[in-house]
């Protein structure tokens, strides 16, 4: 194992050790907070794959978030009610099984990333970023003013939904579904990273042009990617409304987007648990410092202010004394 | 025989200002072809032209019995038209391995037989593309379009701004590539070696070609004319 790969290995071996730790300690509070960060982690990993590896700064990922979140919530409530979701073109019901949530989250995440892709994926730069909010703030509006699933005020579901075998209202049990999802994703992007299609991904980011040149079509690369990007995303927030057994507006706004994009660039983009150190980062932060004064976020732009500018490679970047990936 | 590569009276243009006014030349299989003219008489918008990076006006380009017009940039290289760009245009952040198979294509040219024909770049597998020396970076470029398997290797000013060593080692490497019988598009300057390499010439002037012939038939008079050489 390389020294990179040590890095990622030890940051979730450390997430997960702070779990069983609080769990022993008996401290359930400390295992949600947890959990919170490896959702994050989740969605930042989504996020990772675009803006990290493919040079695409989506300034929209909180639709896929958001997404998620309401898929989850929608299939909640209906299976809580007993009244179908759909009844056109066939009867659809709800359900409260996770197994069945996240599928439906992902595919709906995918769709939307891939509608969103197809058209915003057209342009580049600042365009890009602005296309991929405005995407992102027309959902946040739509959930604002759709009156069926709680509009403004959200959505609950009061009981978490269900996995075979275990007990999700655990707190332990619950991170454990959480933490084995966002291994496979960590997994599932170092598999894609160094496939012929990540490097396509990165050729693309480093020379458009060139990749051309050589036979690469960057817009079916980066609209893939983007899609899976959007369904890792999705799960997360599908988690993170069963986490809360809530979902509202707010995990669709803007601030959520920048939040997943903080949690990416403070933990390194384009490094593979970059997302979890950032994300991990952020939770501890926003306990450590959010108890002190209500101002803290202020503080939180100035540590991403001096990672900006004296260590672009994010907190794993600097674990890995400024070396490559 | 077909020629493998067909241009006849191809014009292109940059927007309003037309660089080709009608270009034609032919390329067989197995024949290295050099493109000559000073500078800015249009040898890389010709280039261009046939890689599909500008479309043309008017005139057309074949290439293995096929008209390009209309096909898309990617299509082209899909297609077997292996570019060496102008400055050796390598994927800097990314290793020599992964700059070497991210564009390839199944066929006779394999990464071990890339690294046996080119042994530097065997040696510096694992290294970055950017922390490469000129000439290797060249030879990685070159590299790269093998693996793509191309029917026709076109070579963008391959040796410019390189040592003078290092450019015989380039010239040395399209000699043994003209032997194992590859079809060589080559644009460059240097008169000298490429004697010892091209079968053929063509001569480009304002976007027009005027000369076109064997390299034992381009004299002193031609190339003092539309070389200044």
């Amino acid at each position: 194992m390389n020294r990179a790969a040590i890095i990622d290995a030890g940051l979730f071996a450390a997430l997960v050790a702070v779990a069983l730790v609080a769990q022993a300690a008996g401290e359930p509070f400390v295992i949600t907070l947890a959990t919170k960060a490896a959702i994050f982690a989740l969605a930042g990993v989504g996020l990772n794959l675009v803006l990290g590896y493919g040079g695409l700064v989506s300034f929209g990922h909180a639709a896929f978030f958001g997404i998620g979140g309401y898929v989850a919530g929608i299939l909640a409530s209906h299976a809580m009610s007993g009244a179908p979701v759909a009844t056109f073109p066939f009867t659809m019901q709800g359900t409260n099984e996770m197994l069945a949530i996240w599928p439906m989250a992902m595919a709906v995440a995918g769709l939307v990333a891939l509608a969103i892709g197809a058209l915003s994926l057209r342009t580049s730069g600042v365009y890009f970023i602005m296309v991929t909010l405005a995407f992102a703030q027309m959902l946040y509006y739509f959930a604002i003013s759709w009156p069926a699933y709680g509009g403004e005020d959200g959505l609950s579901f009061y009981v978490r939904n269900t996995f075979p075998g275990l007990n999700t209202f655990d707190p332990i049990q619950f991170f454990a579904i959480v933490a084995v999802l966002l291994g496979l994703a960590l997994g599932l992007s170092a598999l894609i990273v160094r496939s012929r299609f990540g490097l396509a991904l990165r050729a693309a980011r480093a020379a458009p042009g060139r990749a051309v040149a050589v036979g690469i079509r960057p817009f079916g690369i980066r609209l893939t990617a983007f899609v899976i990007s959007g369904m890792i995303t999705g799960l997360a927030g599908a988690l993170y409304a069963d986490l809360n057994r809530f979902v509202s507006p707010a995990m669709l706004s803007w601030h959520m987007s920048g939040e997943i994009m903080v949690f990416v660039i403070l933990g390194g983009v384009g490094r593979l648990a970059g997302p979890l150190a950032g994300a991990g980062a952020y939770i501890l932060l926003e306990h450590l410092l959010g108890g002190v004064s209500e101002y803290w976020q202020a503080l939180l732009g100035l540590l991403l202010l001096v990672i900006v500018l004296f260590a672009p490679g994010g907190i794993v970047g600097m674990l890995n004394g400024g070396r490559g990936r | 025989m077909s020629a493998l590569l067909e241009l006849d009276g191809v014009e292109a243009a940059y927007g309003p200002v037309q660089a080709l006014f009608g270009v034609s030349l032919s390329l067989a299989e197995g024949e290295v072809l050099a493109l000559m003219g000073r500078n800015g008489m249009g040898k890389t918008t010709t280039i261009r032209t046939i890689c599909r990076m500008l479309p043309h006006l008017r005139g057309q380009v074949r290439f293995a019995g096929r008209d390009l017009a209309g096909v898309p940039l990617h299509r082209a290289a899909q297609m077997g038209l292996g570019l060496v760009p102008e400055g050796r245009r390598c994927f800097g952040p990314l290793t020599v391995a992964e700059n070497l198979i991210v564009a390839a294509r199944p066929g006779d040219w394999t990464l071990p037989r890339v690294t046996e024909f080119f042994p530097r770049l065997g040696e510096r597998l694992g290294q970055a593309a950017q922390t490469l020396s000129g000439g290797e970076q060249q030879m990685l470029a070159i590299g790269r379009a093998l693996l793509t398997n191309p029917r026709l290797l076109i070579l963008d000013e391959a040796t410019e701004g390189l040592a003078p060593v290092v450019r015989q080692e380039i010239w040395a490497a399209v000699g043994r590539l003209k032997a194992q019988g590859m079809s060589i598009l080559i644009v460059d300057k240097a008169l000298a070696d490429l004697r010892g390499i091209a079968d053929r010439a063509v001569i480009l002037e304002r976007g027009r070609d005027v000369w076109t012939g064997s390299m034992e038939t381009l004299g002193g008079d031609e190339a003092t004319r539309f070389l200044g050489v």
